[in-house]
């Protein structure tokens, strides 16, 4: 029972560090057209909300978050594109504040991981494999005998 | 024997692994700043509780200053305050602040009772101008060269050893 109400403070406490600040204009976001909605949603979706660092911006309630979604918003009303719109951010905030790094020096370890574990795991369990079945043979060699 | 010794040395690699990680564990959150080196962003904004005076970059460029970015809603503000009052009074650095989302009944007050070190205070009510400068959580602190380049940015509260180790060599050349 502690451990769950400890869990639920915890998810709530994001929200509370962000109030404080002059509330921003809570008026909803109006579009021209559905491709720019859709563009929108894509963009806040694919960057990182920098207060509460593990949700995108789509998702986070962070002041910081209502100013950028503005932003974002403004940008796409005035006809900016999306990679225009992304490099505002990147200029800004740094390579952070993506959720897809670009590939490059520092990040080819990052990108590159997954798929070298992967590599490794599997000649792991080759390797075993084959040992196992190099000792079954043996043995049943032995057996035969 | 290699496979004998083989689980203690990925053991060892990834008891170094956790060593690196909960070493930069606690500076984990601080996104380091794509601005350092270039110049201070163009604004246009007005000094705090005087709206017809309008600053901009040419009114602050030509000495080294400290832009200090701070809130009365800023629980840390309150702490790095004493440290920042004694930077500007130790006559070292200009001290510029840089009031960030705040209602300006709430900042002056704020200043009214913990005094108010600053030059003066330019306010971004918005917070638009915040955006340019990448402030993503208060406080945050940037130095200006006198050539108005952004030459370091602290994350979080500005103590003595940050005064000693990162600001003041920094001017001093």
């Amino acid at each position: 029972m502690r451990h769950l109400f400890l869990i639920m403070i915890l998810l709530a406490s994001c929200p509370l560090f962000a109030a404080g600040p002059v509330e921003g204009d809570k008026e909803p976001l109006v579009f021209t057209s559905t491709e720019q909605e859709d563009r929108f949603k894509q963009l806040t979706v694919e960057l990182r909300c920098l207060v509460c660092q593990n949700q995108n911006l789509a998702d986070s309630d962070a002041p910081l978050a209502q100013d950028l979604r503005k932003e974002i918003h403004d940008m796409l009303v005035a006809g900016k594109g999306d990679e225009e719109i992304k490099s505002f951010m990147v200029d800004r905030y740094g390579d952070f504040v993506l959720y897809r790094p670009p590939v490059q020096g520092n990040t080819l370890a990052l990108w590159a991981m997954p798929a070298l574990f992967l590599f490794v795991g599997g000649i792991a369990v080759i390797v075993a494999v084959r040992k196992r079945n190099l000792k079954l043979a043996g043995q049943r060699q032995g057996a035969s005998k | 024997m290699i496979g004998r010794l083989l689980p203690i040395l990925i053991f060892v690699l990834l008891g170094v692994l956790l060593a690196v990680g909960l070493k930069i564990a606690d500076h984990k959150t601080e996104i380091p700043s794509p601005l350092i080196g270039k110049p201070l962003p163009p604004f246009e904004l007005p000094v705090l509780g005087q709206p017809d005076r309008i600053m901009t970059n040419a009114d602050l460029i030509g000495e080294p200053f400290l832009l200090n970015v701070w809130a009365s809603w800023c629980p840390t503000c309150r702490f790095e305050h004493p440290h920042i009052t004694d930077l500007a009074e130790s006559g070292k650095l200009r001290v510029i602040g840089f009031n960030y989302r705040d209602e300006l009944a709430d900042a002056q007050g704020w200043l009214r009772r913990f005094g108010d070190p600053y030059d003066l205070t330019i306010q971004d009510y918005s917070g638009r101008y915040a955006i340019d400068l990448g402030v993503y959580a208060a406080p945050e602190s940037f130095l200006v060269d006198a050539e108005g380049n952004i030459i370091y940015k602290q994350i979080g509260a500005v103590t003595p050893e940050v005064i000693e180790n990162e600001i003041l060599p920094r001017i001093s050349r």
